[in-house]
């Protein structure tokens, strides 16, 4: 056969057609070979197995093995799926005898005394909160500001490293941290409480900095709320800044803006929402911490507004006195409080994960998948 | 008087700078912590601390051996467990259900992956503990394996998502079963990214501690029964460090060099994985 | 012989094919062309029941292999590709598997474990590709060290291992150089001896040279249909003979 010529598209296609087939006659047979208006389909009604599509080397098509491996992997996933309500479930379950006993309002009593039967859980949820709020107003500005820094303003291979430097942070288990925080950061903040406490500007009459300057307490836990937030809200907000449309920014420079304007004025805003949703998501993070809180908060459970002061999150009492129970109430009052806990996390995250859905949806953007 | 546009600028250059020393504090803790724990964590490392059981309060010497080997049985037990269901779960999302199906389970796995450990922890508690009677190391590995589920499920899924679908295509042009698709095209494609996940999500529960606290519930006595209570490095580490024993407190960043290091190395192996797998396909 | 009767099919409601009627001979080189998105590739791979994996596609009226109705309930989609293979338009070989593990990958993955069968299979389907001299030596190294062209012939040895009656290409050659196309256009030929083939194209030059019948498709619907060297000289309709001399698509 001749090697085929390439074609270009000047030659008329009539001449093309005999130039370019390779010389085959056309067998007669086929001058009359069935065209569409010849065929009939066979009747479909024949429900007997073809021997047409049986298989030559006689293999199964693997209908069985198909379906016992569905059923295999379906129930992983039923049993994933499952246990978020299993979760749910045994913990309300956990805490029938306490809300029976004194039901839902005395969870608000500021009073806990457990071996007196006493299981107000105010202090807790003042702790927690206060704690978290702490942590929240540290790291998210700080995680902002970082954001820009690595996506706007560093070269892109400092940025790099200095997000795995940030990234390294979150793989450090809590307890960890706990442990630094205990023998390092305590007495730091101690210092930084006892330099409050002796200013000459009388500033330990505020009430956020009155009492006793001991290093742990509010303010420390606080602090390492913010650094186990932090790499969270920056890996997130890096993301939403990263996904604003060149277009944007090149709109904002060729209207002559500096690029703390651009910043400020075109890509923070579109950003926004990201970094709220982010935020969210950070919070319901650290609204659980226990290890590292337990280790520098003091373990008083007690409402007060100072940041010297000692307090008790809802995690850490249910880590100190879980296997100390006085009672089989207490315990389930324990449980309680764990699910308030479980409430409050999940309640954050889900609604912080719609956001960030509705979100990405509208914008059209990739889904932040965190 | 400066020029409204130097005073932009001169604005502009010191918000800039605001943002750069933020993200100098930013990476401040991490280098706090790791000089830290080396200083301290490397004057208390020697064998003794991994061969030597620990001594009784306010005696010298002592090491972290059952803390330690606790930790291996725990995590490992937990591994086992986890893994398999978290990939099934994973293959089942990608492979086999309606798009409407795996939203609804991933979902679900993104709201359990923010499920406080704690709280994991005293679910083990009500499920196992309490039937038993007693505290074990198999219930703070079913606490583990709760906790590694869901990170496992996600990072097998986006691992599967990556391989294109054209490789899927062109398994069911050959007509070969679609179970055989799954398990040897699109898994074996993904195959070093799961792997990696999974890695990554042993170190991530290696150093849980809050769920042991009333699962595992530590044990100052060597034990490899996972129908008793066992010592696992975590906790013992949080034990030392609330002590007020100078020498538990040596220990105790002993230890946590070890976890730190025990991390370290899975992270290492993961991206060694990584690559070693981009060098196969490129030869 | 492959053909369809009436053949609609519909995606989440919209009408892609609006009742085509097309037989294809055996042990003949039959091309589909047309203007982008009327509904070639769909037609393709309606013959081999790739539809069925496509949520929201509904496919009606007949489709025969010798007379047999291949969308019947009682037949299994994975048997009917087994005799019916396709090739893709960009190659899809399987990345961590080696040269000769992806050419019998077809056969090994649904079950045969027999590794003469297996060799020999392998190097049949290679020679009919035109790719076995240029692989022989190196069967266990990746095949992402081959070219364009050459993956593509493997995919097509891949297709030839499991031993169909009927090859299905979904414009194998538009990633392709020259070189590399006319060399699958070679092994076409050699191919149509033993099995139909079937190849939708965008290139009319390609289906000219290369094809014994030609259907053209525009929006959906079957326009004209018959000997390729009829459609490219005289064809019947205005619509074809606009087409083909490039005033539209």
């Amino acid at each position: 056969m001749d090697a085929p010529t390439i074609v270009t598209s000047e030659l008329p296609l009539a001449d093309l057609a005999q130039k370019l087939r390779p010389a085959a006659a056309v067998p007669p047979e086929l001058a009359g070979a069935p065209t569409a208006d010849d065929v009939e389909p066979p009747s479909a009604q024949e429900t007997a197995p073809r021997a047409l599509f049986e298989d030559k080397y006689h293999r199964s098509t693997g209908r069985f093995a198909d379906r016992v491996f569905r059923l295999a992997t379906g129930s992983c996933a039923a049993v994933v799926a499952s246990l978020i309500l299993v979760v749910v479930l045994y913990m309300v379950k956990g805490s029938v005898p306490a809300f029976r006993d004194h039901g839902l309002g005395a969870i608000i009593s500021p009073v806990w005394d457990p071996t007196n039967q006493k299981y107000g859980a105010l202090a807790f949820l003042f702790g927690t909160a206060y704690t978290s709020l702490i942590g929240m107003a540290i790291a998210l500005p700080l995680a902002v500001l970082t954001a820009v820094a690595l996506v706007e303003i560093l070269p892109s291979g400092l940025a790099k490293v200095l997000s795995l430097a940030v990234e390294l942070l979150a793989a450090i288990p809590s307890v960890l941290l706990g442990l630094w925080g205990i023998f390092e950061l305590v007495p730091l903040v101690r210092r930084f409480e006892i330099s409050i406490y002796k200013s000459p500007l009388g500033l330990r009459r505020l009430p956020i900095f009155s009492g006793a300057p001991l290093g742990v307490g509010f303010l420390a836990a606080g602090l390492l709320l913010a650094i186990m937030a932090l790499p969270f809200i920056l890996s997130v907000s890096r993301e939403v800044l990263l996904q604003v449309p060149r277009a944007q920014r090149e709109a904002a420079y060729a209207l002559g803006a500096t690029r703390w304007q651009a910043i400020r004025k075109f890509i923070l805003p579109y950003s926004w929402k990201g970094i709220f949703g982010a935020s969210l998501l950070g919070l319901a993070r650290v609204l659980g911490e226990t290890m590292a809180v337990t280790m520098v908060i003091g373990n008083t459970p007690q409402i007060k507004a100072s940041l010297f002061a000692s307090g008790y999150t809802l995690a850490s009492v249910i880590a100190n006195e879980f296997t100390e129970a006085p009672s089989d109430l207490a315990i389930s009052a324990l449980i309680s409080l764990g699910l308030i806990l479980l409430l409050l996390s999940v309640t954050l995250n889900a609604a912080a994960r719609i956001m960030l859905f509705y979100l990405n949806r509208s914008a059209g953007a990739p889904q932040v998948a965190k | 008087m400066m020029s409204s546009h130097r005073l932009r600028k001169f604005h502009g250059r010191l918000m800039e700078t605001v943002c750069l020393l933020a993200a100098l504090a930013a990476v401040v803790p991490l280098f706090a912590f790791l000089w830290h724990l080396v200083a301290m964590g490397a004057g208390a490392f020697s064998p003794a601390l991994f061969t030597h059981l620990p001594m009784p309060p306010g005696e010298l010497g002592g090491g972290l051996k059952n803390a330690i080997l606790g930790s291996v049985l725990v995590v490992g037990t937990a591994t086992v467990l986890g893994i398999p269901v978290g990939i099934g779960a994973a293959v089942f999302m990608t492979e086999f259900a309606r798009p409407s199906l795996t939203s609804a389970l991933r979902f679900a796995c993104d709201v359990l992956s923010g499920v406080p450990s704690i709280v994991m922890g005293l679910l083990a508690y009500q499920v196992v503990v309490r039937p038993m009677h007693h505290f074990s190391a198999f219930s703070g590995s079913i606490a583990l394996a709760f906790i590694m589920l869901p990170v496992v499920v996600i990072t097998t899924q986006e691992m599967l998502r990556l391989v294109p679908h054209s490789l899927r295509e062109a398994g069911h042009a050959l007509g070969i079963p679609a179970w055989r698709i799954a398990s040897s095209i699109s898994v074996r494609a993904a195959a070093p990214g799961i792997l990696t996940g999974a890695i990554l999500a042993m170190s991530r529960i290696a150093g849980e501690t809050a769920p042991m606290l009333f699962t595992s519930f530590g044990n100052p006595f060597l034990s490899m029964d996972p129908k008793a209570p066992i010592a696992t490095l975590p906790h013992t580490i949080f034990t030392y460090a609330i002590s007020p024993y100078e020498d538990w407190h040596r220990l105790a960043w002993g230890g946590a060099l070890i976890l730190v290091l025990g991390i370290l190395g899975a992270t290492l192996l993961s991206r060694l994985i990584l690559w070693w797998h981009q060098r196969s396909l490129n030869s | 012989m492959l053909a369809c009767q009436d053949l609609k099919i519909e995606f989440d409601r919209k009408q892609v094919l609006k009742g085509v009627t097309l037989a294809f001979p055996a042990q003949k080189i039959s091309a589909i062309i047309g203007p982008s998105g009327c509904g070639k590739s769909t037609l393709l791979r309606a013959f081999n029941r790739m539809h069925d994996l496509t949520p929201g596609a509904k496919v009606t009226g007949s489709v025969t292999l010798n007379g047999v109705e291949i969308y019947h309930d009682a037949e299994d989609p994975v048997l009917i590709r087994r005799r019916i293979g396709m090739v893709f338009q960009k190659a899809n070989p399987f990345p961590t598997l080696s040269i000769f593990e992806n050419t019998i990958s077809g056969l090994r993955l649904s079950g045969v474990g027999n590794r003469g069968l297996l060799q020999e299979a392998a190097e049949k389907a290679l020679v009919d590709a035109a790719l076995w001299d240029e692989v022989k030596d190196r069967l266990k190294s990746s095949p992402m060290s081959l070219s364009g062209g050459q993956q593509q012939r493997l995919c097509i040895a891949r297709a030839l291992a499991v031993d169909p009656e009927v090859l299905l290409m979904d414009e194998p050659c538009s990633a392709l150089d020259p070189i590399a196309t006319s060399k699958i256009e070679e092994l076409m030929f050699r191919l149509r001896e033993r099995l139909t083939v079937v190849i939708v194209t965008h290139n009319m030059q390609q289906a000219a040279r290369a094809s014994d019948r030609t259907a053209f498709l525009w929006m959906g619907e079957l326009v004209e249909e018959g000997e390729t060297e009829a459609i490219f000289t005289s064809p019947k309709k205005s619509m074809t003979e606009d087409y083909i001399t490039g005033r539209f698509g």
